[in-house]
């Protein structure tokens, strides 16, 4: 198991090291700079910014040098915002990101769950037909439909929460089933598969046979391995659904880190740009690590054939 | 089971009834809900250059003098009365015993003279710096690489602690009106002596609790990208007359979760109206919506530089054959007035005479004298425009007015923003989209765009009369003769047309029924001390 651990990890850093070097390239190497905006800058006033954020150094000695920060955690200024360092807004926007997406986990896993067991309990029937309809429905709808369809009925017409904003607890409500219903359908789907494999098998058989309840069958025997792919699922999803809430957050208007990023790529911030990919790059190396982990506990034929 | 589900389901329904909503509350509590489009770079007036970052320093500090709530002519601001030597170039402010910073520091004639070294500091690198180069000495001090020139050559002198003398280095008319951009806007010298922030930027002095301002209201809370609240200042000179106890800057970067914003009843003012609700509006809800002029021209850039567009003549038939009536009755269709010209009328009291207008027919025979009959000849023309369906529609309409009416082929080229500058600044297009907006009331604003090598001439035109014109124009202080001075550059430039005006832009604003004194005014300014809310029913 040690071993299997250390090769996961020892897997991780190239993978961290590289995304963060190749988007320290493409940001370099796209048009544009931080300081080009639409009234021209004199050429004064930009030579004295490049030097201030020591952009007028070799490219070679920036990279070297933002790696020896990144080592020490410090990643840098905020060219667009002032006074921040990126360490800041990680340190304000991460937190709410990762809130919504836990809220959004939350929703998919209770939901998926639920409608995939439903589903496969009867297959073929109308028992199985709605959830799983549903769940497409989830996958086809994109979440910039969702969100201002969602906030038009609660929160304009039923007047039930806020439109847009992060101040309330109901605030939470509308961006975690938007951000969720995708990955909820999902994870309906997998449950529903893998249930349909494990229900038909012999030990099921003798589970009933024993007289055990129905719900302890399915709860406790048949979900334990069903369930297995829906974890397999779960570490790139968890990662997923904290990074990829841009779309949810600027509809909602929430003041995370998905908004942040792509704003910091259209304005060419490169320290924000890079330190946030750094972090998210950490965050989902991180995650499929512990989902790798988790799965080489769980099943033992992972950990073998490594 | 259903039944049960269906009762739960009920009594979730009627528990939850509509709420008192933010923009209720403000009403009653006097804070004011603004929509601010996005993030403030930054709040250090000599270091920001936009128009979210204008809308919160003019809450937070005031300058010498403010403005009309309705008119946007210079009232006493800091200074309770100011005299003008009969030259034109020596103005003497008074500035009032009783106006304080909000940590209760006076406010003095020194720290006037001390922003003012701080903006004209090369080290500093102000990209507004050049707003001060009216003052006498301004520009050779900023632009002084060895840093030798003494700040006493610049025309800023403090006489006494509440007497400041500012030394143009020639009449400028306009120059009350400049005062209100935020360039000229003071900063507390202890905040920025205790960050260092003399020559450095972001040093974290913006943030608070650390700025200290000298406006109606003070700066409590930033938190990013969501909101920024300012309160209302208890040293304030005119407390008396602030109405409004604070303001929410909300950062609202989507348009259309703005609109939904105002909808739900989160926000008194939006920043603008998406335009596909514009007509929603219009229809069902007139009473919120304003559509007022907006001191700002939407052009398209002609890269003079290119062949063909070296050739005035293809360029004036470029602009002779846009149908402008059209265009802004159907594709933009947010109430923007069709531009011949680039000044917009009435821009402090000038009006250009000298206009392009549709003729489609003079447009093909100067095309054809210029060896293009029918369009024959002529190469694919690119059109560059950055992201947006606004630039892509109007980019469209123009490219088939030109194919129809000139048989030129248009190349529709979508960049992305800083890749569209890139190209621009660079010049490597033919033609571009562009705009631009007023920073003052005045025509120089402009017309002094085009001047040859100024910062912002992406056309890469260049003519000795029109800038000759120009320099004029600055040393004229009779209106009459000086608006003389403009038309007559503006007719060379519309008789050149390195750029083609297409129209003059609207301020696009949803504004609750509750808001009082929100004037429209041309530059979109809107005094926050003036303002309250008050119910529209009582």
């Amino acid at each position: 198991m040690t071993k299997y651990i250390l090769s996961r990890v020892l897997q991780a850093v190239p993978v961290f090291l590289a995304s963060v070097t190749l988007t320290f390239i493409l940001i370099r190497m796209a048009p544009g700079s931080p300081f080009m905006q639409e009234r021209s800058f004199s050429p004064e006033t930009i030579e004295r910014l490049n030097a201030h954020y020591g952009l007028d150094q070799p490219l070679f000695v920036q990279y070297i040098g933002y790696l020896g920060k990144l080592v020490r955690g410090d990643l840098g200024p905020c060219i667009t915002q002032g006074s921040r360092t990126v360490n800041d807004v990680i340190r304000e926007t991460f937190p709410i990101s990762l809130e919504l997406g836990l809220w959004a986990l939350l929703f998919a896993i209770v939901f998926g769950l639920a409608a995939g067991i439903c589903a496969s309990l009867k297959p073929n029937s109308w028992q199985d037909g709605l959830p799983m309809t549903a769940a497409m429905t989830g996958i086809c709808i994109p979440s910039f439909v969702m969100g201002p369809l969602l906030a038009l009925v609660f929160a304009l017409s039923l007047g039930w929460v806020n439109a847009t904003g992060w101040q309330t607890p109901g605030d939470r409500i509308l961006p975690a089933i938007t951000l969720g219903a995708a990955y909820a359908a999902y994870i309906a789907r997998l449950t529903r598969g893998s249930m349909l494999e494990v229900l038909p098998q012999d030990y099921m058989r003798t589970a009933q046979a024993k007289g055990l309840t129905r719900c302890r069958i399915i709860l406790v025997h048949a979900l334990k391995n069903a369930i297995l792919p829906v974890v397999s699922f779960l570490g790139p999803a968890t990662a997923g659904i904290i990074t990829g809430s841009f779309v949810v957050e600027s509809v909602f208007s929430i003041p995370g880190m998905g908004s942040m990023f792509v704003m910091a790529a259209f304005n060419r911030d490169y320290f924000l740009v890079l330190g946030l990919v750094a972090f998210y790059s950490a965050l989902i190396v991180s995650f499929n690590l512990f989902s790798d982990i988790l799965l080489g506990i769980l099943d033992p034929r992972v950990r073998l054939k490594t | 089971m259903l039944q049960r589900f269906i009762l739960v389901l009920a009594l979730v329904v009627t528990g939850c009834g509509r709420k008192e909503t933010p923009a209720d509350a403000g009403i009653r509590d006097q804070v004011l809900h603004f929509g601010n489009s996005s993030e403030p770079q930054d709040l250090d007036p000599h270091v920001v250059t936009g128009v979210t970052e204008h809308n919160i320093l003019v809450a937070l500090l005031e300058g010498l003098v403010s403005e009309d709530p309705v008119t946007l002519a210079p009232l006493p601001g800091v200074a309770s009365s100011w005299e003008l030597s009969e030259d034109g170039t020596v103005y003497t402010f008074h500035l009032r015993e009783d106006a304080r910073w909000s940590n209760d520091d006076p406010v003095t004639a020194e720290d006037f003279v001390f922003s003012y070294k701080r903006m004209l500091n090369r080290e500093m690198g102000s990209p507004y710096g050049d707003m001060l180069y009216c003052l006498n000495g301004a520009e050779a001090y900023h632009k002084d690489k060895n840093q030798t020139t003494d700040f006493k050559n610049v025309g800023v002198r403090a006489a006494d602690p509440h007497t400041l003398v500012l030394t143009l280095g020639s009449p400028t008319p306009h120059f009350l009106s400049l005062l209100n951009h935020f360039a000229w806007f003071p900063v507390h010298p202890g905040t920025i002596r205790a960050f260092k922030a003399e020559t450095t930027i972001a040093t974290g002095w913006t943030r608070p609790p650390n700025f200290v301002g000298n406006g109606p209201f003070v700066l409590t809370r930033w938190s990013s990208n969501d909101r920024i609240v300012v309160e209302k200042s208890s040293t304030y000179w005119d407390r008396e007359n602030v109405r409004l106890n604070a303001i929410h800057f909300h950062a609202i970067g989507d348009h259309n979760a703005e609109e939904r914003a105002f909808r739900s009843g989160q926000l008194h003012v939006t920043g603008t109206v998406p335009i596909d609700r514009l007509a929603f509006y219009a229809k069902h809800n007139p009473d919120v919506l304003r559509i007022d002029p907006y001191l700002g021209c939407y052009y398209y850039l002609i890269n003079v530089n290119i062949e063909p567009l070296t050739d005035p003549r293809v360029r004036r038939a470029l602009s002779m054959s846009i149908d402008r009536e059209k265009l802004v009755r159907y594709v933009t269709k947010g109430g923007e007035d069709p531009a011949f010209h680039f000044t917009p009328p009435n821009t402090a009291g000038y009006t250009a005479d000298a206009g392009v207008r549709f003729d489609p027919a003079g447009a093909r025979a100067l095309l054809a004298d210029a060896g293009y009959p029918e369009g024959q000849g002529l190469p694919p023309i690119p059109l560059l425009y950055n992201t947006s369906d606004a630039h892509a529609t109007v980019a469209q309409a123009v490219g088939r007015m030109w194919e129809k009416t000139l048989g030129i082929t248009i190349e529709l080229q979508n960049m992305e923003w800083k890749v569209y500058l890139n190209k621009t600044q660079t010049k490597q297009y033919s033609l571009a989209r562009a705009g631009w907006i007023a920073d003052f009331e005045d025509p120089s604003t402009f017309l002094g765009l085009w001047v040859t090598d100024a910062g912002n001439n992406r056309a890469g035109w260049s003519n000795a009369a029109y800038d000759a014109l120009i320099r004029d124009s600055a040393l004229t202080v009779d209106p009459e003769k000086r608006n003389a001075i403009f038309k007559k550059a503006e007719a060379i430039l519309m008789e050149e047309s390195p750029i083609i005006p297409l129209y003059f832009y609207r301020s696009k604003t949803l504004l609750h029924r509750a808001v009082r004194e929100w004037h429209p005014t041309l530059l979109d300014h809107h005094p926050y001390k003036y303002v309250y809310l008050e119910a529209p029913d009582s």
